[in-house]
């Protein structure tokens, strides 16, 4: 072999919070290279991308928008992801929460009050809730694997809301269009900054990684989740329950991802429609593994995240560049984040070429 | 024999690890039919050299001479064709061939199994290892599987035998059949590498000993010459230490009760517990001996309620019925345990000392309104840290940076600091070094002495012995009447590990091969 991967005696305890970092850089460094083979400037088109879309009050306020549900998903997720249960369902589960909060919005649509909002939410985390439940009970009782099943039901999820956005919650007046009626002012959430689309659901996004900062670093369930994801045996012998963990960790990225799901419609959307997410439940999954599992840590990677979305479109719009190119950048972090994790634990040694012991 | 070369002599040799010198410089000389000891404390860098002989690790420097001429051993298949046999410490053995098909997979050349199956039954007749070359390996005891190791080394004509550890899971009549073979082996000229940490084996087995500590030669010396207590000395560079204890309180209550635990083993190749009663009284320590896997384990797995027992009176902690309760509520019964597995059951690798002594100690104080309370647990690391002598940098270190001693040193005592009424001990001292292994002894002997009741399962009969007030053996799942120490010996509570005992297995395991259906 000429090389070969041998691991570190000591890794880096510093490089574990860097590793995003680096990563994020590598991600910056690649997406310019892939610039310039498209035939662009890369320094215009790394303008395009990162600068342009923040570059005033306007664009930072949809850069929160954007944030908002993958900063909420990404901390529900990384609850279950810290004692090692895999909830792919953040998709469906935010489809199934919109579904479930749209359909409060549309039954008072003729109605005002306060109370519709709250309503709202507490259907959508109620409906992300009951969704993830599926996994957490097959689980459980008859340990099918969450990955396949959460991940199997976001088709489902999708194919469900678009049913019934096609049928029954269609707005009658729509002229045959599959959405529903626009969401009255009661239904939606308040505007707190004059000229963005800045609204209340980013505070209620932060104040969802508040309470899973308390839960995961504070609490004495979240110090269970962690053993449990580090090492079954130990919890097992503490006498954890692992059952509760796993339904903690699905359920809690159920509720955080159907939250997700009401924060889209009754803030930048208005409305139901067939789609109500652009994959944030699938980039949340980057998000909190970029954020090290730690709400803190999310908060920020969430930022980045919602940058790669808004530079998609900007980079569309300005630059002719493909739709595709925000899912590249997604994976490219994702890919760096998980060679640099590697790295940190690994090092590669060219010892040349000679015969090995067998 | 001057003239005679020596069969193998090592000059000079040396192999650093990243993080530790394994061994520096070591020189060593074996002459023909000469049972040779390699003596040295875990850690010490017995296995790295011996590994360095067999070609599994490349030294960095130094030289090897075989009869005479330098050589350099590339890899174990140059090392066989040398004639430098190995038996390793822990087995390499496919449980689902036969013997015949586990020998035929070492040897280099291919060998038609009927006349391969038929040299195995004469060679291991006549070393007096008799073997059932058809038999499924993960059907034999521990005992027959090291013959399987012997047996396959000895086929292959070696010059040089190389031994690591082998009588740690041997029962003393079985250690002694062993001693014969080895001794006929030397006599028919072969050299014997004996790696060992047991000073009575050497002081009984060998001719001669080169002792290691922190991977140097520390002394040469003539087995026959010495003393347990002088070998000690070269061997960890201090008197052996001896753990005091005063005679037993024998009328405390009962503590721990198990009536007729009976369980069927969740892996295939785990033991049955054969309707098991055991009792053990506050203010005494309880042994129980036994070769691994005669169900220690699955005995270890109901007794702290990581398995649940279908009668929920099969076992009770003062009194009161918990074989329906999990680990957690059990230890607010008062029970505490200390698993063999240190890392990844006794404690979470990944986090701090501080974090793991949350693990079990939570409730002493460090939860309040489902929070965590962190200081409390800083206080209480800090305190195991101080009162059990763990060697580590501070208590926000990674439990991964301490030595497996440490680690043991800080898991007992986490669990002792709680006070438990029961404390329920796996293996307390394997593979620590002397100073911890007293330490730790120490601390359950006084745990017992403030009228705790004590269980201790352990391989290490002298330990046991050390230790215990009484004694039971544990044998293919079932288990021995109790005695008392001072009314049984080593070469007793042996013969009762294969099985001979009232109400036992009855056969003698190590001598004949058990039949076992499924």
């Amino acid at each position: 072999m000429f090389f070969k991967i041998e691991a570190r005696p000591e890794p880096s305890k510093a490089m574990k919070y860097f590793s995003p970092l680096v990563a994020a850089l590598l991600m910056l460094f690649s997406g310019l290279i892939i610039f310039s083979l498209l035939g662009k400037d890369s320094i215009e088109a790394f303008y395009a991308f990162f600068i342009e879309p923040v570059n005033d009050l306007y664009g930072i306020g949809e850069l929160f928008i954007k944030a908002a549900p993958l900063m909420l998903i990404g901390t529900g997720l990384a609850v279950g992801f810290r004692a090692s249960i895999w909830n792919i369902g953040a998709e469906g589960q935010l489809a199934i929460g919109a579904l479930f909060g749209g359909y409060i919005a549309i039954v008072f649509n003729d109605n005002s009050g306060f109370f519709i909002l709250p309503l709202m939410i507490v259907a959508g985390a109620v409906g992300g809730l009951l969704w993830a439940s599926i996994p957490a009970f097959l689980r459980t009782v008859f340990n099918a694997n969450e990955i396949l099943v959460s991940l199997m039901l976001n088709y489902v999820a999708i194919l469900l809301l678009g049913l019934l956005v096609h049928g029954p919650l269609k707005d009658p007046d729509g002229y045959g269009f599959p959405q529903s009626v626009l969401f009255s002012d009661s239904a939606l959430l308040p505007i707190l900054m004059e000229g963005t689309r800045f609204h209340l659901g980013v505070l209620i996004a932060v104040v969802g990684v508040i309470v899973g900062w308390v839960l995961l670093q504070k609490s004495f369930t979240g110090y269970q989740i962690q053993v449990a994801g580090l090492a079954k045996n130990a919890a097992s012998y503490a006498g954890f329950k692992y059952k509760k963990l796993i339904w903690i960790g699905l359920l809690s990225g159920g509720t955080a991802a159907g939250i997700a799901g009401v924060l889209e419609i009754s803030g930048p959307i208005g409305q139901l429609l067939p789609t109500v997410s652009p994959g944030y439940g699938y980039a949340a999954i980057i998000v909190a593994f970029v954020g090290r599992l730690h709400p803190g840590g999310i908060l920020l990677s969430s930022l980045l995240m919602a940058l790669l979305y808004l530079g998609g479109e900007s980079g569309q719009m300005n630059l002719d560049l493909p739709a595709a190119v925000t899912g590249v950048f997604q994976g490219l972090l994702l890919f760096y984040l998980l060679a640099t994790d590697f790295l940190i634990d690994y090092r590669v040694c060219f010892s040349g070429f000679r015969k090995e012991a067998i | 024999m001057s003239n005679i070369p020596p069969r193998l002599q090592l000059k000079g040799m040396t192999k650093v690890y990243p993080t530790v010198i394994a061994n520096d410089s070591i020189d060593m000389s074996i002459a023909p039919g000469e049972i040779h000891a390699v003596l040295g404390e875990n850690g010490a860098g017995k296995s790295t050299l011996m590994k360095a002989i067999y070609g599994v690790v490349k030294p960095d420097r130094g030289q090897i001479m075989w009869d005479g001429e330098v050589v350099t051993i590339q890899n174990p298949a140059y090392a066989r064709k040398l004639g430098i046999g190995m038996v390793f410490q822990h087995f390499s053995l496919f449980e689902t061939l036969t013997v015949t098909e586990n020998i035929a997979l070492a040897m280099d050349d291919y060998k038609e199994m009927d006349s391969l199956a038929a040299r195995i039954k004469k060679v291991s007749e006549e070393y007096g290892l008799p073997l059932d070359p058809g038999q499924l390996v993960h059907s034999l005891s521990v005992g027959l599987r090291q013959r399987v190791e012997i047996i396959r080394c000895l086929l292959q004509q070696p010059q040089l035998l190389i031994m690591d550890e082998p009588t740690s899971v041997l029962t003393p009549q079985a250690v002694r059949k062993m001693f014969e073979t080895l001794r006929r082996l030397a006599q028919e000229g072969c050299s014997i590498l004996y790696i060992s940490h047991k000073l009575d084996e050497i002081l009984e087995l060998c001719h001669s000993a080169t002792i290691i500590r922190g991977g140097k030669v520390t002394g040469y010396a003539t087995p026959a010459d010495e003393t347990a207590s002088s070998l000690a000395r070269m061997m960890i560079g201090k008197e052996l230490p001896v753990c005091s204890r005063e005679k037993p309180v024998m009328d405390g209550e009962e503590c721990l009760a198990v009536n007729s635990l009976s369980k069927k083993a969740d892996d295939q190749f785990g033991t049955d517990l054969q309707s098991i009663n055991l009792s053990v009284n506050c203010g005494e320590i309880v042994g129980i001996a036994g070769i691994s896997g005669n169900g220690q384990q699955e005995l270890l797995y109901a007794l702290s309620g990581e398995h649940y027992s279908d009668d929920k009176g099969s076992i009770t902690i003062d009194g009161k019925p918990v074989g329906h309760l999990n680990p957690d509520q059990r230890r607010d019964l008062g029970l505490g345990f200390v698993p063999a597995e240190r890392l990844g059951r006794g404690a979470v690798p990944g986090m701090s000392l501080s974090n793991n002594a949350i693990l079990t100690a939570h409730r002493h104080g460090m939860v309040g309104k489902g929070l965590l309370k962190l200081d409390r647990a800083a206080d209480f690391a800090q305190k195991c840290i101080a009162d059990f002598a763990v060697k580590c940098g501070s208590k926000k270190d990674p439990i991964t940076s301490l030595s497996g001693g440490n680690i043991q040193k800080y898991i007992t005592g986490r669990e002792i600091l709680q006070v438990p009424k029961l404390l329920v001990v796996s293996q307390p001292t394997w593979g620590v070094d002397v100073g911890a292994a007293n330490i730790i002894r120490q601390a359950m002997i006084d745990l017992r002495n403030d009228g705790s009741a004590i269980l201790v399962v352990s391989e290490e009969l002298d330990e046991l012995f050390e230790i215990c007030d009484r004694l039971v053996v544990i044998a293919e799942g079932w288990i021995s009447p109790s005695v008392t120490v001072d009314e049984t010996s080593k070469e007793a509570i042996g013969l009762w590990m294969s099985g001979m005992f009232p109400g036992g297995p009855t056969e003698d395991k190590s001598t004949t091969d058990p039949k076992k259906t499924g």
